[in-house]
């Protein structure tokens, strides 16, 4: 409990044991009663009744204070000071049960995302010493002892180890690291002791980029947030006024029609609708929800960052995925190596391998481990000049003075070259030295093991449609379609297709629905940014996908996306389930009591209690 | 330029108020407050000096929330 909570209980315990006390207090003077009940009740709601008159001054004036202020006060004025003074304490009590339970999931979310490294541990004379990671230049070595927290990325300069990632992707089986790898902060360091030389600052480490992003996606609000906002901003002040109208419409109206106007009752009616009436309940419940939600997320692996982000997620009916990283592994071996007549395969993988040093791209990666494993050399970049990329086709430079192209079939068709058509299903890279043909090397990706459970539970959790875009070959693309069960495959296409496909997709689905994007956040930046959702995937370390995505899962597990899904149709259903309950209990009372069917305390109920539940109910989106 | 502050705030409906209010203090583009991390994230119209600009936010969501507070440093 805070401080504040603690000055407010101490108030309680006084007011209520003094409220008893004069309550059994056989005094019959009517004055001394109003004096005695005055001490209790100003105890417990001196700050209401200031805030209510600081309100009023600085034109906040129909506000939940007031309200209360109005109750209370009108209470004591028709001579009901036990009323008055018990609706003020429990109000009380309701506030500081909120505020207590508010602060307790609010910490318990907090704690589940805290993955701030305290400390950073620099080893100065031989001897460890620990500071803040702040003050950590880039480059200095850092010493991680069993059982620490990674404070900030670096590489490993010397030991081994295993690391637990699982505050980070929600995968539980350690990850093996030795000597130069690369290690992210956040992780936990298992077993081995590990120097660390740091390559960024600890504002610019994947620890503090996490901590900022699930921060800030509260300030990111979604709809559900927004409306009950909005609809508090009327709500409250036309509750007074109705109130307001209650307590002298029908007296007066009673009035005119020559009956006895019954004052005191109706305006007992209209303070028991204001008690009623606070917005506390909605207004409270529908950010704890969605904060609930994110956290319940981060836990799992899958950071959102946003509110409306986790909402539109819920409404998410077409997944476009792409292929290569997101489906399938991304990593390339060669599978088939053939040479057109008069050409070795070595010279051919040569070839290749030396067209492609350039690229990072996996296809050229795997093209040059292949020809590092058949012959046990290195490339040799000198050997290579004037590399020119042809986007969407291949690449071509010139290696000992011959001019050698490798690409897809579309850059034999741009040449003029004619080319083998393999047997074999496959990515293909056709190479052709100084206009050629030299023949073709098949390349072949690897599925994510888990690729088809996840397309079959994302159509389990309702979403009409998976499509693959690729920019791979059209055999190799529907193979592994067929494999993985998605719906439409689009392949051959160039990334500015990919934008275009789902320009198109967008303007075909209806309003409501949601379009997603999956992609591992490489090249496919503008994509992320162009759907309604964009997710990336095995994000964890990549700054651009990050930035790029809205929604990130920190491993590759294409399974996550279901996840995801799951974890907010269960907030958004909780959202609705408060804001459905809160409204119609209100009303529910607001009637009754506006006809004198509800009385005080069940005012409270309907005010405290609905707010208490919802409370309750908002944190249940933690668990999942 | 935009940054965020802590804030203390009791309750949603107020953290909701404070944003309104924060908007409309001149020298603010944009305001947002977020009841749950306690944060609350300003963005200022450009050339705007920062420190009295804050000063006046303050000053305003005290006027409609005369509990909260903001921690300007």
């Amino acid at each position: 409990m805070t401080k504040k909570q603690k000055k407010v209980l101490i108030r309680i315990i006084l007011s209520a044991v003094l409220t008893a006390v004069f309550c059994l207090l056989p005094v019959e003077n009517l004055y001394l009663r109003f004096a005695l009940f005055l001490i209790p009740y100003l105890i417990i709601g001196y700050d209401i009744l200031r805030k209510a008159v600081l309100g009023i001054f600085n034109g906040q004036v129909f506000d939940e204070n007031f309200l209360m202020a109005l109750a209370t006060v009108g209470a004591i004025i028709l001579g009901e000071y036990l009323e008055g003074t018990a609706v003020m304490l429990f109000y009380q009590i309701g506030e500081l049960f909120q505020s207590y339970a508010v602060g307790k999931s609010r910490r318990n979310i907090s704690s589940l995302m805290d993955i701030r490294p305290d400390y950073a541990n620099v080893e100065q004379d031989g001897q460890l010493e620990q500071v803040d990671p702040d003050d950590v230049e880039i480059g200095t070595v850092i010493v991680v002892q069993p059982g620490e927290k990674i404070p900030i990325d670096g590489v490993i300069v010397s030991g081994s180890s295993m690391l637990n990632t699982s505050a980070l992707t929600g995968e539980s089986l350690p990850r093996e690291v030795c000597e130069k790898d690369e290690v992210i902060s956040g992780c936990v360091n298992l077993s081995g002791l590990l120097r660390i030389e740091t390559t960024k600052e600890f504002g610019e480490s994947t620890v503090s980029k996490i901590l900022d992003l699930v921060e800030n996606s509260s300030m990111k609000k979604s709809k559900s947030e927004n409306f009950i906002t909005r609809f508090a901003k009327y709500y409250t002040p036309a509750v007074c006024i109705g109130a307001l109208a209650l307590a002298l419409l029908p007296p007066l109206v009673n009035l005119i029609l020559g009956n006895s106007a019954d004052w005191s009752q109706w305006v007992i009616r209209a303070l028991t609708t204001l008690v009623i009436s606070c917005p506390c309940a909605l207004v409270i419940s529908v950010p704890l929800s969605f904060f609930g939600g994110i956290g319940g997320a981060s836990s799992k692996g899958v950071l959102v960052k946003g509110s409306n982000y986790l909402e539109a997620l819920s409404e998410t009916k077409y997944v476009v995925c792409d292929k290569t990283g997101t489906l399938t592994k991304g990593v390339f071996e060669v599978t088939h190596v053939e040479a057109a007549p008069g050409i070795s395969k070595e010279e051919l993988l040569e070839m290749a391998a030396y067209v492609e040093s350039y690229s990072n791209h996996p296809i050229s990666r795997s093209l040059k481990e292949a020809y590092g494993k058949s012959t046990g050399r290195q490339v040799e970049p000198s050997r290579v000049t004037d590399v020119e990329e042809i986007s969407g086709h291949g690449v071509s430079a010139v290696i000992d003075g011959k001019k050698v192209s490798a690409g897809n079939v579309k850059l034999m068709k741009r040449m003029n070259i004619t080319y083998a058509v393999p047997q074999k299903i496959g990515t293909e890279v056709h190479v052709a030295v100084d206009g050629t043909y030299a023949g073709y090397i098949l390349i072949s990706d690897l599925m994510k093991p888990n690729a088809k459970e996840a397309v079959a539970r994302l159509k389990a959790a309702g979403v009409k449609q998976v499509i693959m875009l690729t920019g791979d070959a059209r055999n190799v693309a529907e193979a592994v379609a067929r494999e993985i069960g998605v719906d439409v495959v689009k392949s051959e296409l160039l990334p500015a297709d990919k934008v275009a496909e789902v320009e198109r997709l967008l303007e075909a689905k209806e309003d409501k629905e949601r379009l997603a994007f999956v992609g591992d956040g490489i090249n496919d930046a503008p994509v992320l940014s162009r759907a309604d959702l964009g997710i990336a995937m095995g994000a964890l370390g990549s700054d651009a996908a990050i930035e790029a995505a809205d929604i990130v899962l920190m491993d590759d597990d294409p399974v996550k996306i279901a996840t995801a899904i799951h974890i907010s149709r269960k907030t958004l259903r909780i959202v609705h389930q408060n804001i459905v309950f809160a409204l119609v209990v209100k009303f529910a009372c607001l009637g009754l009591g506006a006809v004198g069917f509800v009385n005080m305390w069940w005012a409270i109920f309907a005010d405290v209690g609905v707010m208490v539940l919802a409370v309750l109910n908002a944190t249940r989106t933690l668990k999942s | 330029m935009k940054k965020t502050y802590k804030i203390e705030v009791d309750c949603a409906a107020c953290a909701a108020k404070m944003e309104e209010a924060a908007k409309k203090t001149a020298g603010v583009k944009d305001a947002t407050v977020a009841f749950m991390p306690q944060k609350m994230k300003v963005e200022f119209e450009e050339g705007a000096d920062v420190e009295s600009v804050m000063a006046d936010v303050l000053k305003n969501c005290k006027k409609v929330e005369s509990d909260c507070e903001i921690f300007l440093s």
